[in-house]
């Protein structure tokens, strides 16, 4: 593989055919194409449309609440002692986690498009959540597909989602967890994509969904970008994401791709340890390979066969990535890191008891990576760390670690 | 010349059609899956359609998925595969044979790599059914410079235009996929489907093929004189996941006995 190399400025990718360099593409049965060719055209069209846009922008005031705000952890960047911390509250958003600026984004685009059903799938729950409530507000059918692993682990997100009106379709094959349900959503959608949208819920797939996710999710850069300026006075010297497929990165990470002094750093899940299996660091431990309907990093043996993988966190709790991720590793715009198991789990009690906000234990990936760079980077400096979600999702889970259940 | 090509123009001279059977490699285990090619074409079948198991396999049903889990998890190897069909060519086996794969696979192994080593094992042609012909311009440049054919799909949601341009680029028989959706057996088959299929063959002098849904001696009996050839995949696959447990030689027979049941459906009244 030969490292890629942007001919182009950074926000232009993805081409007509969906490439980041040599990464995504199409690479889904024949069956599927037109559907994409169909959502491309529409997207294109909604895009375009300053009606589309200004209802999506309604939405997201009046009924998320955005914009999310923007703030400075003073007690968490003094228990570090380096640089200021400021955390982009996608956690404050309604359901929880930025996963809704993407979902109404695409209920709208298929109501455009004159479906009547949506299918997703869902690892922690929160993109399932934030589907069925977009389909509740806009009066659409609801299918979730969630691994049997992921539905233990996320009990409550499970019941909310059935409480307004979505169907939750258990997947036991495989490792019964994210990988499996997207597995189980596509197929659906192979004999459903004429009534159907399939609204995919992180920055991969095949073309155009890393590209339509991506551009959902920047709403949250946009305003992070414009906040610091506001409030720090100018942009800051780092961003801080957590990747699983990489959705609250890629959104927090595009408004910035061309402000070169801005450096942009995701934390992946790195499990109880680099050996495969224990850990979901598809861009730091993985190689570029096929799944999903696009060619990224991927977790695979020699053979091509996906891995298995281990996260803490459901959310991120994948062997791929999304394709501009990877393009992003390769040009060498963005940094990845893993964060262990134990390292989300001491950041989580951290921002917990030094600035009373619980984050999902995805989000707990970005603060411990936030809470390295802040030491590393010093006083004086300031960087933005992608706070992705709350944690209320994920208390069943740290008390049953802990030897506490609370059911 | 190609076995695929051969097979074909010998078929369409005696005005008679293909049956062309899937078996996942390696469910139950290797050995078994050799003995089920030779079966199979003892029994009436033309050409074997060979799945290369994949973790992820997103076109399949439930039967064919849950096969190459099995599969996978018995630690069957791409290169175990590929040395089963060379010996089988080497017992003598003149019969066309066709590998199912994901392009994880043949990206994994590299292009080059894996086509080479396809064709010194005695395979004609494969199938990458996640590989959509905008994706599929640097295969079908090294296969076409192989003595290799690469069949590709056109199913019911595929625009007329883009059935053509797909028709242009596949080599050895266009596989129609008789419904929009995932591989697995069907009651009823869709109703377009024979004058779909009429469309097609004005299109293309490429033999063509019809998969994914048939199951049945009467579904053979039905499309068979739409089409030059008919694939039966998760029909097959269901027999051998319910005689897992038998001996092999029993298992081989029943499935036997199936396949001589679409071969006589094959013939015309």
């Amino acid at each position: 593989m030969t490292a890629a190399v942007a001919e182009r400025p950074l926000t232009s990718y993805p081409d007509e055919l969906g490439r980041f360099g040599c990464f995504g593409g199409r690479f889904v049965p024949e069956t599927l194409i037109d559907a994409l060719n169909q959502m491309t055209a529409a997207y294109a069209e909604a895009k375009a449309d300053p009606a589309f846009q200004s209802e999506l922008e309604h939405h997201w005031k009046h009924y998320v609440g955005r914009p999310s705000p923007l703030f400075r952890a003073g007690r968490l960047s003094a228990l570090v002692g380096g640089a200021e911390i400021h955390l982009k509250r996608e956690d404050l958003n309604h359901t929880g986690a930025h996963k809704i600026n993407n979902a109404i984004g695409q209920v709208m685009l298929a109501v455009r498009m004159g479906k009547t059903r949506i299918i997703a799938e869902t690892g922690a729950g929160q993109h399932g959540v934030a589907t069925a409530t977009a389909c509740a507000l806009f009066g659409l059918e609801c299918t979730i597909y969630m691994g049997e692993e992921d539905i233990r682990r996320q009990k409550l997100n499970v019941f909310n989602m059935r409480t307004m009106g979505a169907t939750v379709v258990p997947v036991n094959a495989g490792s019964r967890t994210l990988r499996d349900a997207t597995n189980e959503a596509m197929r659906d959608w192979m004999g459903s994509s004429r009534t159907t949208h399939y609204t995919i819920g992180s920055v991969v797939g095949p073309h155009p969904f890393p590209m339509i996710v991506r551009d959902f999710q920047s709403v949250i850069g946009r305003e992070a970008r414009r906040q610091a300026i506001e409030q720090i006075g100018r942009l800051p010297d780092a961003v801080v994401a957590c990747v699983g497929g990489g959705s609250n990165a890629a959104g927090i990470f595009h408004p910035f791709v061309e402000d070169d002094a801005v450096e942009l750093i995701g934390a992946e899940a790195g499990g109880r340890g680099p050996t495969l299996g224990e850990h979901a660091s598809s861009l730091t431990q993985g190689s570029p390979g096929v799944l999903h309907g696009s060619l990224s990093y991927v977790l695979q043996d020699d053979e091509g066969q996906t891995s298995a993988v281990h996260s803490l966190s459901a959310g991120l709790d994948y062997p791929g990535v999304g394709p501009e991720h990877s393009f992003w590793k390769e040009t060498g715009r963005v940094r990845y890191e893993a964060i262990t198991d134990a390292e989300a789990l001491e950041a989580y009690y951290s921002l917990a008891r030094r600035e009373g906000i619980l984050p999902a234990l995805e989000s707990s990936h970005a603060v411990a990576q936030g809470m390295k760079e802040a030491a590393r980077l010093g006083k004086g400096r300031a960087l933005v760390v992608c706070l992705s979600g709350r944690g209320d999702k994920d208390a069943y889970e740290i008390a049953r670690l802990r030897g506490e259940p609370l059911v | 010349m190609n076995r695929i090509d051969t097979l074909f123009s010998r078929l369409k001279s005696r005005g008679e059609k293909a049956l062309m059977p899937f078996l996942t490699a390696g469910d139950p285990n290797l050995e078994t899956t050799a003995a089920l090619v030779a079966e199979v074409l003892r029994r009436g079948a033309h050409l074997v359609e060979i799945g290369v198991p994949y973790s992820d396999p997103i076109a399949d049903g439930p039967v064919i998925s849950a096969s190459y889990t099995r599969a996978l998890d018995r630690g069957c190897k791409l290169t175990d595969i590929l040395n089963m069909i060379k010996k089988l060519r080497d017992d003598g086996l003149t019969a066309p044979l066709v590998t199912m794969v994901s392009y994880a696979i043949v990206h994994r192994r590299g292009v080059d790599r894996y086509l080479d080593e396809a064709l010194a094992a005695g395979v004609d042609g494969l199938i990458v059914p996640d590989l959509p012909v905008e994706e599929a311009a640097r295969l079908i440049e090294r296969v076409q410079a192989r003595d290799l054919r690469l069949i590709q799909l056109v199913t019911p949601t595929t625009p007329r235009d883009r059935a053509v341009r797909i028709a242009r680029s596949t080599t050895g028989f266009l596989y129609y996929v008789s419904v929009a959706g995932i591989t697995g057996e069907r009651r009823e088959l869709p109703s377009d489907l024979v004058e779909n299929v009429a469309w097609l063959r004005g299109q293309t002098d490429l033999p063509i093929g019809i998969g994914f849904g048939i199951s049945s001696p009467e579904h053979v009996h039905l499309l068979a004189p739409a089409a030059d050839g008919l694939i039966v995949g998760s029909a097959i696959v269901r027999r051998i996941a319910d005689g897992q447990d038998k001996p092999r030689e029993a298992l081989v027979r029943e499935v036997g006995d199936f396949v001589s049941e679409l071969a006589a459906a094959l013939r015309p009244d």
